[in-house]
């Protein structure tokens, strides 16, 4: 069972009124500010003395909608397959199955693997966390959750930690240690607390922040040491379901998707969203970044799979076939971005080619929905995570 | 998220999407063409260093995971 627990609010003198009360921190003409709810409230009346009604209000953000999309169209000259029609055809890959880590007594939910290239951590509806030795198939440490659906879980990138949440609404760190007799449950630290499922958790580039996401409709940025609820990041209308952070070169960001079709960037700092896409028909599932940090792809329950380019501020390619008809639940792009392999519910995972939008390859062998994949930290092979109770590392 | 809407929250609401659809069309793009070609830039550059792609001969030190176990049956 969970505790009725709430998102740490800041409590404090409102910026207008001056008095004590809860915080909300919103944006007015890209200022940040920190008003009582009352305040927000009483402005938002004044603006209606100005004339502004909800109709109004409906009617600039319906023209400005449609003046994004005039912008972004502007620019849209050329489809990335047209760009890469003189690029070589793949070939067949040579991917399958080189092991299969079985030791799960319920589904599998998400997995992550290590910076050392050969550890991973996995989780389950069963309440256990693993982390295994994919060389050699060990387990090396087991942990028992006291809730079932741990659906997130991160490796910290020291290698020396590891982050998993799920149905409990908070995200417990571990320190791991080269102990074998240790009690890996005893050392469990809460860092993070949302008001709904813990969807995603990701370490930031130290062991001492974790981002993560929920069904709350939130992401937010931890302190792991004091537990400290350092920035959070609304916009999504509905569940987050899954988030990445950028490949370190390219700064402070994030992508998120949720179930409201979206997905947002948002720069860590400040907890604004900077960028927003809605192309999609249904849930998105997962997003990942390209290797360059240029561009990011999404899954969706719609079926495709799509790809966005940050500096164009669009969709640029999506990735379908009329056979295809579950549902894809993650996706991660291949070391020099050129494939991108994607898990579905229909048990398979499809390798498509990035420049030029077809499928290269399926590769079968899981025997239920896939529901967690992702390529090692090296390139060398990628773990996929099912409902059939095991993963498989293919390579 | 689950909040009580009152008619005033509404207006609070979609002033703040107004002024996030203000700052999202007020971001610098670049055309698709440009994008795209450094994409596949990025793509070629990187195809040689990438395992599941090109495929790297099994023998031992090239893949780990390709590499033939004692115990393996196949």
């Amino acid at each position: 069972m969970c505790d009725q627990t709430f998102v740490a609010i800041t409590f404090g003198p409102c910026d207008r009124c001056e008095k004590n009360f809860p915080l909300m921190s919103i944006y007015i003409q890209g200022e940040a500010a920190t008003y009582c709810s009352f305040c927000v409230d009483t402005m938002a009346c004044e603006g209606l003395t100005k004339g502004e009604t909800l109709v109004t209000l409906k009617n600039e953000s319906d023209s400005l909608k449609k003046k994004l999309e005039e912008e972004r169209n502007k620019l849209h000259d050329i489809e990335l397959h047209k760009v890469a029609e003189k690029v070589e055809v793949l070939g067949a890959l040579p991917i399958k199955t080189r092991r299969v880590l079985k030791g799960h007594s319920n589904k599998v939910l998400c997995m992550d693997w290590c910076k050392d290239k050969r550890r991973l951590v996995s989780s389950s509806q069963d309440g256990k966390v693993i982390v295994w030795d994919a060389f050699t198939l060990n387990k090396e440490h087991g942990v028992t959750m006291p809730c079932t659906w741990v659906m997130a879980c991160a490796y910290a990138p020291s290698g020396c930690a590891i982050a998993c949440g799920g149905l409990d609404n908070k995200c417990c760190v571990f320190p791991l240690s080269l102990d074998k007799n240790e009690n890996l449950a005893a050392k469990k630290k809460n860092v993070a607390m949302h008001t709904n499922y813990l969807s995603a958790c990701s370490f930031t580039n130290s062991d001492m922040q974790i981002l993560t996401s929920s069904g709350d409709g939130t992401c937010a940025l931890w302190d792991v040491e004091s537990s400290q609820l350092l920035q959070s990041f609304h916009g999504h209308t509905a569940d987050v379901l899954s988030l990445h952070l950028a490949p370190s070169e390219t700064g402070n960001t994030f992508v998120s998707g949720g179930c409201d079709k979206k997905c947002n960037v948002w720069d860590m700092r400040s907890g604004q969203n900077v960028q927003s896409f809605e192309t999609h028909d249904s849930d998105v599932n997962c997003v990942r970044y390209y290797p360059s940090g240029d561009a990011f792809a999404s899954a969706s329950d719609d079926a495709t799979c799509r790809l966005y380019d940050l500096r164009a501020d669009r969709e640029v390619a999506i990735y379908q076939k009329d056979s295809i008809i579950f549902g894809a639940t993650s996706v991660d792009f291949s070391q020099s971005g050129r494939l991108l392999f994607a898990g579905y519910n229909d048990y398979t995972v499809n390798a498509w080619d990035v420049l030029k939008g077809t499928r290269v390859s399926i590769l079968f062998g899981h025997e239920n929905r896939i529901s967690s994949l992702k390529v090692s930290p090296d390139g060398t092979a990628f773990c996929s995570a099912s409902w059939d109770n095991t993963l498989r590392i293919w390579a | 998220m689950t909040t009580t809407m009152t008619s005033n929250s509404n207006l609070s609401n979609m002033r703040r999407l107004v002024e996030q659809l203000k700052l999202e069309a007020s971001v610098d793009r670049i055309k698709v063409s440009q994008a795209a070609a450094e994409l596949q830039q990025y793509c070629l550059q990187n195809a040689g260093k990438d395992a599941l792609l090109v495929g790297m001969p099994t023998g031992l030190g090239s893949n780990p995971f390709r590499e033939p176990r004692s115990c393996h049956v196949l």
